[in-house]
């Protein structure tokens, strides 16, 4: 039994070298509308897809530090970024306050049940993704340290340049 | 299972050796992997008698997800082992075994699961099954869900199903159906409104044979939602109120009083500002699927704390925790932007934060001794709704200030003013006695200051420091904390940091509390180990806290998601 698990385990690790997208469901969009993950899109550009919550401090240093940034990647890359909040009840009113004090100019939603965050096998967060122009997952990253943002440029610029991401 | 299992790795396996020659579609597969461990060292300054000292010296626990989608077709599976559960966990979780598994169907309007699931109705005041894995909560359902969207703006739940209780499911059965509507999406001429409308309700019912030789126990318990969003510009008004039928259960000792809820949201965003008012009421709402069941054990609703979650270290000493038997209580938050170039914000802007939270007993008479049925059967009657009670929880009162002050320096300043009723809040003690005899309320005043500063040295080399003091006359006193951090993006933490409870008023406890640690980060594999001394901790997520023991040791944690 356990064996068998553990193969499934062992094969199933050989299986993320694919490319991948983001898989199918609903996040709720701050008017309160929900929101299908397929129209999550950024035609012909990369997206950044970032998971936080309004109690997370590396995550708002995360998005405070590329909001620094944010107007000359989209210049560069013609980049989108997508901020995905996974705030229960107890935090989520506090979302729209947050994100229009801080001035994000950010895509954002709430997954308020976690289905996201569950599908895409996140453990804490932060935890960020570069997806290309054709929607596929090419680089992630858990955690944020500051000076971060300089990694991230230099993985934008491979994704637009179509070279292979290695980690 | 085992046959599942196989089929799932030869499935996996095909995938593979297609997966060169077709790059196509053949789904998506994510999961994650988590090992904590930790070997505990004796230590007789904080713990003397040795009571925390556990026999096995190294304890470890893990889990691995499994998540596969493909178009329409979601399935997974969880792991999880614990051997032994690790201190400051739930102690039910022993062992190990498949616990989560599920298959799952969702088209445009059209969503089925059967298995393992997680789901939230309104705020979850009526349901909510989640997780928290650092908390060893989950109190997912087992059994079967449907979501309907008949046309757009119309959203309907059903479920059916028994809750987790560490590895078993709990004795009871809980049913329930939700509906919600967003009135502008539903009718076509008020898709331009300005003003979005959207209102829903749920009714969620339990059953649990009762046998009980003295008291008649419902075995059915029904319970309703209503709720309403309005919003209009940056102004957002959303409120829900659930009621609950007579539930005798252990929290509330049995008593056959009717349970009720009230939540209310109202907030204004503008650009660089925004502000929030919070308003919670809680009567004898604790709902659970098995009546008998205690802190995380089978909770089908959950009711929000309102109020900060703290982060730092030494003010997350004191956190509240919603009183599931009662409690009336108000949020205010405001965030304003300091902008660039004004007097206060300097050459880069400042962000300041006002937050100011309480929590109060309800207004309430006790039944007499005398009038012996009310008193079994009601216990108490509430007086007046909207007034605030003779026993005070909780309050806090904090600002924050973050500021950039040149490119490679910034800092945040913090102060927390905390009244802390540990009577309530760490002793459980009811609020009767603390109505009659105020002297057995042990209220704890708390002051904390911390000091936050992150520093560029060179380009992904910095340096964060906290300085942290919190002031006491109650409880542990008066400590000071430091903490120095390098990390060098995107791969390296290390970290050290030092606690001194120099004020405690025990003697003997007047002690430091250093601790280390280092983490690697490569991707998303995180591997830390840390070395040193924990005090005795409050852990909270959610509204939910544990006490963690305090230990000496030596942790490893490694997570890696894919």
């Amino acid at each position: 039994m356990k064996k068998v698990f553990a193969l499934a385990l062992f094969a199933s690790f050989s299986l993320i070298t694919q490319a991948q997208g983001l898989p199918e469901g609903q996040v709720k969009a701050l008017d309160g509308t929900w929101v299908s993950t397929e129209t999550i899109t950024n035609e012909g550009g990369p997206m950044i897809v970032s998971f936080w919550a309004t109690w997370c401090k590396p995550c708002l240093r995360e998005l405070h530090a590329y909001l620094d940034y944010y107007e000359e990647w989209q210049e560069e890359f013609g980049v989108k970024l997508v901020a995905i909040s996974i705030d229960d009840t107890r935090n989520s009113p506090k979302v729209p306050n947050m994100v229009t004090s801080e001035g994000w100019m950010y895509e954002v939603y709430i997954d308020e049940n976690q289905d996201l965050k569950r599908s895409l096998g996140i453990v804490n967060i932060p935890h960020t993704f570069v997806l290309d122009a054709d929607g596929n997952i090419v680089w992630q990253h858990a955690g944020y340290s500051p000076g971060d943002e300089d990694h991230l440029y230099e993985i934008l610029q491979k994704v637009v340049a179509g070279e292979p991401i290695e980690e | 299972m085992k046959k599942l299992l196989l089929i799932a790795f030869l499935f996996i396996v095909a995938k593979n050796s297609f997966a060169q020659q077709t790059q196509s579609n053949w789904g998506e597969l994510h999961g994650n992997f988590q090992f904590d461990g930790q070997l505990y060292l004796r230590d007789t300054l904080i713990d003397p008698s040795g009571e925390f000292y556990p026999n096995e010296r190294f304890l470890g626990q893990g889990y691995a997800n499994l998540v596969y989608s493909k178009d329409k077709f979601r399935a997974g599976i969880r792991y999880e082992n614990y051997q032994n559960v690790m201190l400051g966990f739930p102690e039910g979780y022993r062992g190990e075994g498949i616990t989560y598994r599920f298959i799952q169907y969702t088209d445009k309007n059209f969503d089925i699961t059967a298995g393992n699931f997680y789901e939230q109705f309104g705020s979850g005041m009526i349901l909510r099954a989640y997780e928290e894995r650092g908390l060893g909560y989950d109190n997912m359902f087992d059994g079967i869900r449907v979501i309907f969207q008949p046309i757009g703006g119309i959203r309907l739940k059903a479920l059916l199903g028994k809750q987790r209780i560490y590895f078993n499911n709990s004795p009871g059965i809980v049913r329930g159906i939700d509906a919600n509507i967003v009135l502008n999406e539903l009718i076509e001429p008020l898709s331009d409104l300005p003003t979005l409308i959207a209102f829903g309700g749920s009714f969620v019912s339990k059953y649990q044979v009762a046998n009980d030789p003295f008291l008649n126990l419902p075995e059915n318990v029904g319970s309703s939602a209503a709720r309403i969003d309005i919003q209009h510009g940056g102004l957002t008004f959303n409120t829900e109120y659930v009621f609950k039928v007579n539930d005798p259960n252990a929290d509330n000792g049995y008593i056959f009083r009717n349970g009720e809820g009230l939540l209310a949201n109202l907030s204004y965003t503008a650009k660089g500002f925004g502000a929030l008012l919070n308003f919670k009421r809680v009567d004898n709402m604790s709902f659970r699927s098995d009546r008998n069941g205690s802190l995380i054990e089978g909770l089908i609703n959950f009711l929000p704390a309102i109020s900060q979650v703290r982060t730092y270290a030494l003010p997350s000493l004191y956190q509240y925790a919603t009183q599931l038997n009662g409690e009336i209580g108000i949020q205010f938050e405001t965030n304003i932007k300091i902008p660039r170039g004004s007097v206060f914000g300097g050459k880069y802007g400042a962000d300041l934060s006002l937050n100011f939270s309480n929590a109060y007993s309800l207004a309430k008479d006790y039944y007499a001794a005398s009038d012996t049925l009310n008193r079994v059967k009601y216990k108490y009657k509430t007086t007046e709704y909207f007034k605030f009670g003779d026993v005070k929880y909780w309050q806090d009162i904090n600002v924050k200030w973050y500021q950039k002050l040149s490119k490679s320096f910034s800092m945040t300043l913090t102060y927390f003013n905390t009244e802390y009723n540990s009577s309530v809040l760490d002793d459980g003690l009811d609020d009767e006695p603390q109505m009659e005899t105020p002297e057995l309320t042990n209220m704890v005043y708390v002051h904390t200051a911390v000091a936050e500063f992150l520093i560029k040295l060179k380009p992904k080399h910095y340096l964060r420091t906290e300085l942290q003091g919190q002031f006491s006359k109650q409880d542990r006193g008066d400590m000071a904390m430091v903490l120095v951090e390098y990390s060098i993006s995107p791969n390296w933490f290390f970290t050290i940091q030092d606690i001194y409870n120099y004020g405690n008023p025990i003697a003997r406890d007047r002690i430091h509390y250093p601790l280390g640690s280092i983490v690697y980060v490569q991707g998303t594999t995180r591997i830390q180990m840390s070395y040193g001394r924990q005090q005795r901790g409050v852990f909270c997520v959610g509204g939910v806290c544990r006490v963690v023991p305090p230990s000496n040791g030596l942790g490893i944690s490694i997570t890696k998601s894919f």
